[in-house]
């Protein structure tokens, strides 16, 4: 089910004063089962760009094809697009409402109209891939941490079992180690389910351990568009539009530069590691 | 979707009437719409409208903002005109089936349906010239006289810029959660009046939820800060007449005196 972006540009409050060009002529390519990041600074358009896949907004020029079908055709129905490509937000508060987490859960599956035992098996297969245990199903959802309400949202759009899962800024405001888990389960539940994951973050770091393709925005456009070790190579570019590569990449680069033959184009601190070991290794001791 | 809302909403802008002092403002803006209920006939609706037009070209806010407003009420409006067109007594004018347009209705109908616009546009026109903050701090020294009583000006001033200045953030809110809900399939739109009420709980919850919980930061913010209301509070920026406001008084009594006058003008309609 491929989906692609053909020239689309959005501008906020269009017609007025105040028009905010959020979006400027992107095109873009997302085939089955891919692991995408997708980077930039705050204001770049990121969320913008992200509800435009799901149809909630609409884009001021330029169209978006799903499955080879234009989305904002007068009868392509919105509802079955949005159970297939599943948008979770930043923020869990804004979409847990129900007594309890397993209800909550259950939300999805049943705007799509499936039967009680489908709903409900559906809720707990989405809990299980979250990594949410079973005494948790039955507290209200504003009674858990963080982290865990994150993972009851990102389970309330699992149980529609999309085809895409975009998630907007999953991290933000947990703390290194909550963002941890959380990425991992992400990167668990990816491996398993062989969806495409669209992940969405202004920190490389996240990122770049888990995604096979890096979107990097600015200002509305795509900068760059390609592997995260390739993107990296940019890293003086990426300093000027407010990013950063991960550490890694500045340690290499700085030993390449005082001499030493590592390669550059490593993007985790397990593969600096072997490198440089590599590297040192190989020279003789005088 | 939401954000067409223009009640309590700010227009940046310089002009004279956006720096006027916000007391004049409050003052002007009931004056008239005292003075659109003395007006008996269509020479002082003229008036009004010449009055209402100047002003608004003078504060350089686009007309546009204020039929914005109107959008809200014009089904109030309609109902409002129906009711007086066909159920005012009076000489005949037009009848089918069971209903009659009389003369006085017809009348009632089109003063009713102006009074009501200008009475709108006016009081728009006052929220989009003037800052929340402004506004209640003209409001507070209006009522200052009120203390004497025992009222609370003070609190009651803060309670409304409060509300003001989060209507704005929940109907922000209210977009956002909105968007959550549809990505989860959600659907606001199809169904009977129950379903449609039913619907509107996934928004209600999370929505009362940040409701309360901004408030509550609010307040512990206030608190962090040693915030007392009332007695011995100075403000930064103190409120002070300026000649402006004196001509803008001046003006006002003038369109006051003219709509009275305009009421011993008997015309034959
Ligand atoms: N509802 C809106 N109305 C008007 N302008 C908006 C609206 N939403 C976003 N914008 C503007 O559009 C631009 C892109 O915003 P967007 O939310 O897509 O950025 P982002 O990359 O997701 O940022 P962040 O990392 O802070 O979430 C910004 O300049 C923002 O001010
Ligand atoms: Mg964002």
């Amino acid at each position: 089910m491929t989906m692609i972006l053909d020239h689309v540009s959005h501008a906020y409050e269009s017609g007025t004063a105040m028009q905010v060009m959020a979006l400027d002529n992107i095109s873009l390519v997302i085939p089955d089962g891919q692991f995408i990041g997708l980077i930039g600074h705050t204001g770049s358009g990121k969320s913008t760009l992200v509800q435009h896949l799901n149809g909630l907004l609409a884009p001021t020029s330029g169209n978006i094809y799903y499955d080879g079908r234009d989305i904002h055709d007068e009868d392509y129905p919105k509802k079955e697009l949005r159970s297939k490509v599943g948008l979770v937000f930043q923020y869990p508060e804004h979409q847990l409402f129900e007594v309890d987490v397993f209800k909550d859960v259950c939300f999805g599956p049943k705007n799509l109209g499936l039967s009680q035992k489908e709903i409900e098996l559906r809720a707990y297969e989405a809990l299980k891939l979250v990594g949410i245990e079973d005494e948790y199903f039955y507290q209200s959802p504003f009674d858990l941490s963080g982290g865990q309400k994150r993972r009851v949202a990102i389970a309330g759009v699992l149980a529609m079992k999309p085809q895409v899962l975009i998630l907007d800024e999953p991290t933000a405001g947990l703390d290194p180690k909550g963002r941890d888990e959380i990425l991992k389960q992400i990167a668990a539940l990816k491996a398993k389910t062989g969806i495409t994951v669209i992940l969405v973050s202004h920190s490389m770091e996240d990122v770049a351990e888990y995604v096979e393709r890096l979107i990097v925005m600015n200002r509305g456009r795509v900068l760059y568009d390609d592997t995260p070790s390739a993107v990296f190579a940019h890293y003086e570019e990426l300093e000027k539009i407010g990013l950063a590569a991960p550490q890694v990449t500045y340690v290499m680069n700085e030993l390449a530069k005082a001499g030493f033959a590592v390669r550059t184009d490593v993007t985790t601190i397990e593969e600096a590691c072997d490198e440089i070991l590599r590297v040192v290794s190989s020279v003789p001791f005088e | 979707m939401i954000r067409d809302i223009t009640l309590g909403q700010y227009y940046q802008a310089d002009s004279v009437i956006h720096r006027m002092d916000p007391r004049t403002k409050i003052v002007g803006t009931i004056a008239f719409i005292v003075s659109l209920f003395l007006i008996k006939n269509i020479i002082g609706y003229a008036a009004a409208a010449v009055f209402l037009a100047a002003v608004i070209l003078i504060s350089k806010v686009p007309f546009r903002y204020m039929v914005k407003g109107m959008k809200a009420v014009v089904f109030l409006l309609l109902i409002t005109v129906v009711f007086n067109m066909f159920l005012t007594p009076g000489e005949v004018l037009v009848s089918f089936w069971k209903f009659r347009i009389t003369k006085e209705g017809l009348r009632q109908a089109v003063f009713m349906a102006l009074r009501l616009s200008f009475l709108i546009i006016g009081s728009s026109l006052m929220t989009l010239t003037t800052t929340p903050n402004n506004l209640t701090d003209g409001l507070e020294k209006l009522m200052k006289p009120l203390k004497i009583l025992r009222v609370p000006v003070h609190e009651i001033a803060m309670i409304m810029s409060i509300a003001l200045r989060f209507i704005p953030i929940l109907l922000d809110e209210t977009d956002k959660i909105m968007k959550a809900q549809l990505a989860r399939g959600a659907d606001f739109e199809s169904g009977n009046l129950i379903k449609k009420a039913k619907s509107m709980v996934p928004i209600l919850v999370p929505l009362f939820i940040s409701a309360f919980r901004r408030a509550n930061d609010l307040a512990m913010a206030m608190e962090a800060r040693c915030y007392r209301g009332g007695e011995h509070r100075t403000k930064m920026k103190p409120l002070r007449y300026r000649g402006r406001d004196l001509t803008a008084y001046l003006t006002l009594a003038a369109f006051v005196a003219v709509i009275v006058m305009t009421r011993r003008i008997i015309l034959p309609f």
